[in-house]
């Protein structure tokens, strides 16, 4: 008993020695790998396809950082994280990065201390019941039972959303998506909300998809997006002009499907920053000069990794909406490569 | 023969701390001490120096800020403006009550068991057998899963119960199972019930003095009084008298559907339900096992000698065999208590708000104050095991064998 509690003691004095030293860049190009966290499964935004293999939405943002750090977009160990323990993992240093439909909130960034890179989502919360409820609007939910996972901001806004409607409910904390739509499904609870992608994502995957609908209410802000480690600019550079990069290249119209062309050397002299045949841009990151051509060939573009995993054409179905580019009337809006 | 002398006093040197025996064992401690205390300083050091480099600080101001967050099973006053502190209480609450439920039907499970499985009933000993190998050999972890989702997947949801054409109905139009819950009717507590009810804690006392007046009277003059017919009057009648001379003052408040849940009545909780039975079915195995080996060390002789007597096989087992059980079967008993107690914290796997949950679980989540939240965790289940262990020790010695 006193041993195990000394080695354990060990362990965290050793955890956090381990995690004071910055240098996580070269700590993955050391390792070969990059360890990205996940969620347990969303359809849609990151779970593992028939062969194994992790894809979406938000594992593309991963395979695109493992891409330019390492130029092998297969170079990502993923580590499935719940609500509950994303932000441990991150802290201990498990896990270099986190790219799980987590909400950039005040308190997350100054006081857990966590850099939030960017936006990959703008989201908002909503509200999913079954359509023979009758329920039209989410202030007729007085008295209903409603499903959330816990640890995660949804759980909040819930709590603000019926207490400032003056509505009662009766909450049921549950630990990870494919739990909630299990009870959901059962009918253990009336509702269940978390963010509004997230219910497009879990709809799409029941037997009949067509029998649920998602209330018009949005009840809060969610912008979604990569997070890093405070302390460690460095790397968060290298994440934040990842994402940049891939918002860029859609709004340059570089493509997986034009970008050899391309990165042999155009008249736009952004497309050629981008893709490393113009200025040093990938030696002030600390990586190669084609880091840009590598991230963005890892699976396309942002349109088109939207497109493929969340996008019209997919089950899921999602609109562009807030996340077109700033020139078609969304909020998507890199900074200059220069 | 000589006889042995003292050592000369007063002639210690140094070097004897570690060359006589009597004074090298205390040497070896004091080292042993300096370097574990060492240790510890040097880790709890290090465990500071690097939160403050990470600019992290131990600090417990987040238990007065508002929880932010909801919880479903309240035994206090709680919303979602109340502190992380009394969100904690909460939890220790519904921990308290899942222990305390627990423990009580494992205890039942584990009695009822082990002596069936000591039965002369083939089929029954054998079935006790089953149980508790299977219980006992499956983690608990899987039971509380298996139960509750056999809950929500077997019971019906509240939806079902209504409309024409529903599909399921509430027995005697006062106990409703749903996937949710079970809603019992609720005591109404009109005016003069209050004398209904010290009627009846009055005939409780009732009946324990009538015990051992029959006791008493036995042990002076050899008469037996009946106790088992008189005792149940004791009890009941007086009571019912009452309800009815005071004009029925206590009546029953029945659950009914009203918009997407039953409302009124009492209601448990799915989540309690799941963790309550599951703990108590996998504790009840070990236990059972614990009475059956408490029953089997008392020797046959007793028994033997008992019946040589003339005492019936009850009244062996009640008076002879289980007092001297209980010495065997208590100090375990111990033990299982405190694994209910710990166990409790996997209730967070079915939603049930303990203070695991609460407390370790999204109060630790929202703020962020993981070493201070598991600090007070650790703290709490210390607090509590111990306690539990000084009252079952307190009991233990008690029965234990008097050596007079
Ligand atoms: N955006 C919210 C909620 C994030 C969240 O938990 N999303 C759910 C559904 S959209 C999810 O990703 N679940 C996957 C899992 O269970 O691992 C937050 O950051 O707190």
């Amino acid at each position: 008993m006193k041993k195990t509690v000394f080695l354990g003691a060990l362990t965290v004095a050793g955890l956090a020695a381990g995690v004071a030293a910055a240098g996580t860049l070269d700590d993955v190009k050391a390792r070969g790998k990059l360890n990205c966290g996940v969620t347990t499964g969303l359809v849609g935004f990151a779970a593992p396809d028939a062969n194994g293999e992790w894809a979406g939405f938000d594992v593309s943002i991963c395979r695109a950082v493992a891409a330019a750090v390492l130029g092998d977009p297969s170079a990502v160990e993923f580590v499935p994280t719940t609500g509950k323990t994303r932000f441990t993992a991150l802290a201990s240093g498990e896990i270099d990065m986190l790219a799980r439909n987590t909400t950039w909130t005040f308190s997350r960034d100054v006081d857990l201390k966590f850099t939030f890179v960017g936006v990959n989502y703008y989201d908002g919360q909503g509200f999913m019941v079954p359509k023979d409820l009758g329920v039209s609007s989410a202030k007729e939910l007085d008295g209903a039972t409603v499903c959330i996972q816990t640890g995660t901001t949804t759980e909040l806004n819930l709590a603000d959303f019926f207490r400032s409607n003056n509505i009662s409910y009766e909450p049921v904390p549950i630990e990870t998506n494919a739990e909630a739509q299990q009870q959901y499904l059962a009918g253990a609870c009336d509702v269940y909300t978390t963010d509004a992608s997230g219910l497009a994502a879990t709809r799409a995957t029941f037997e009949a998809p067509a029998d649920h609908v998602l209330l018009p209410e949005i009840i809060s802000k969610e912008p979604l997006g990569p997070l890093v480690r405070h302390g460690d600019n460095e790397w968060g550079d290298v994440v934040r002009w990842t994402l940049n990069a891939m918002v860029t290249a859609e709004e340059l119209g570089v493509t997986s499907a034009n970008i050899a062309e391309m990165s042999a050397g155009t008249d736009n002299p952004e497309i050629n920053r981008l893709l490393g045949t113009e200025g040093t841009l990938g030696e002030m990151l600390g990586l190669s000069a084609d880091w840009g051509k590598n991230a963005i060939m890892a699976g396309g573009n942002y349109g088109e990794v939207f497109a493929k995993n969340i996008g019209e054409e997919t089950p899921i179905g999602l609109a562009r909406g807030l996340n077109a580019q700033w020139t078609n009337g969304g909020l998507l809006y890199s900074p200059p490569f220069r | 023969m000589t006889t042995i002398t003292d050592p000369p006093q007063g002639s210690f040197r140094l070097s004897m701390l570690l060359s006589d025996t009597r004074y090298r064992s205390l040497t070896l401690q004091a080292i042993a001490a300096i370097c574990l205390a060492l240790a510890i300083w040097y880790l709890g050091n290090n465990v500071a120096k690097n939160l403050a480099k990470l600019g992290l600080n131990i600090d417990f101001g987040f238990l007065g800020v508002p929880a932010g967050y909801d919880i479903n099973q309240r035994l206090i006053e709680y919303t979602s403006q109340s502190t992380n502190l009394r969100a904690a209480f909460v939890g220790i609450l519904n921990t308290l009550l899942v222990a305390f439920l627990a423990c009580t039907l494992a205890t039942i499970f584990g009695v009822l068991a082990g002596v069936l499985r000591l039965s002369n009933n083939w089929i029954v000993s054998k079935l006790m057998a089953v149980y508790v190998e299977l219980f006992r050999n499956i983690p608990v972890l899987i039971w509380i899963v298996i139960i509750f989702t056999i809950m929500t997947a077997v019971l019906p949801g509240p939806r079902a119960f209504r409309g024409d054409e529903a599909t399921a109905s509430m027995l005697f139009d006062a106990f409703a199972f749903t996937n949710r819950g079970i809603y019992l009717p609720a005591p109404v507590w009109g005016a003069g019930s209050m004398v209904v009810v010290v009627t009846f804690l009055l005939s409780i006392v009732g009946v324990i003095g009538y015990r051992r007046y029959a006791t008493k009277l036995l042990y002076d003059t050899g008469r037996m009084l009946p106790t088992f017919l008189p005792s149940l009057a004791i009890f009941f009648l007086p009571t019912i008298l009452m309800f009815f001379i005071m004009g029925m003052p206590i009546g029953l408040e029945y659950p009914e559907l009203k918009g997407f849940n039953f409302k009124g009545g009492i209601k448990i909780g799915g989540p309690l339900i799941a963790i309550w039975f599951a703990l108590s079915i996998y504790t009840g195995a070990f236990i059972a096992e614990n009475v059956r080996a408490g029953i089997q060390a008392v020797s046959k002789g007793q028994t033997e000698a008992a019946a040589a007597l003339g005492l019936r096989s009850g009244r062996i087992m009640s008076l002879v065999v289980l007092p001297q059980a209980l010495r065997v079967i208590i100090p375990p008993l111990i033990s299982n208590y405190l694994n209910i107690t710990k166990n409790s914290s996997l209730a967070i796997l079915v939603g049930y708000a303990d203070v695991t949950a609460t407390l370790g679980g999204i109060t630790l989540n929202q703020t962020g104050r993981a070493i201070e939240c598991v600090l007070l965790l650790m703290l709490f289940y210390l607090v509590i095991s111990l306690s539990i262990s000084a009252v079952i020790n307190v009991y233990n010695n008690a029965i234990k064998l008097k050596e007079r």
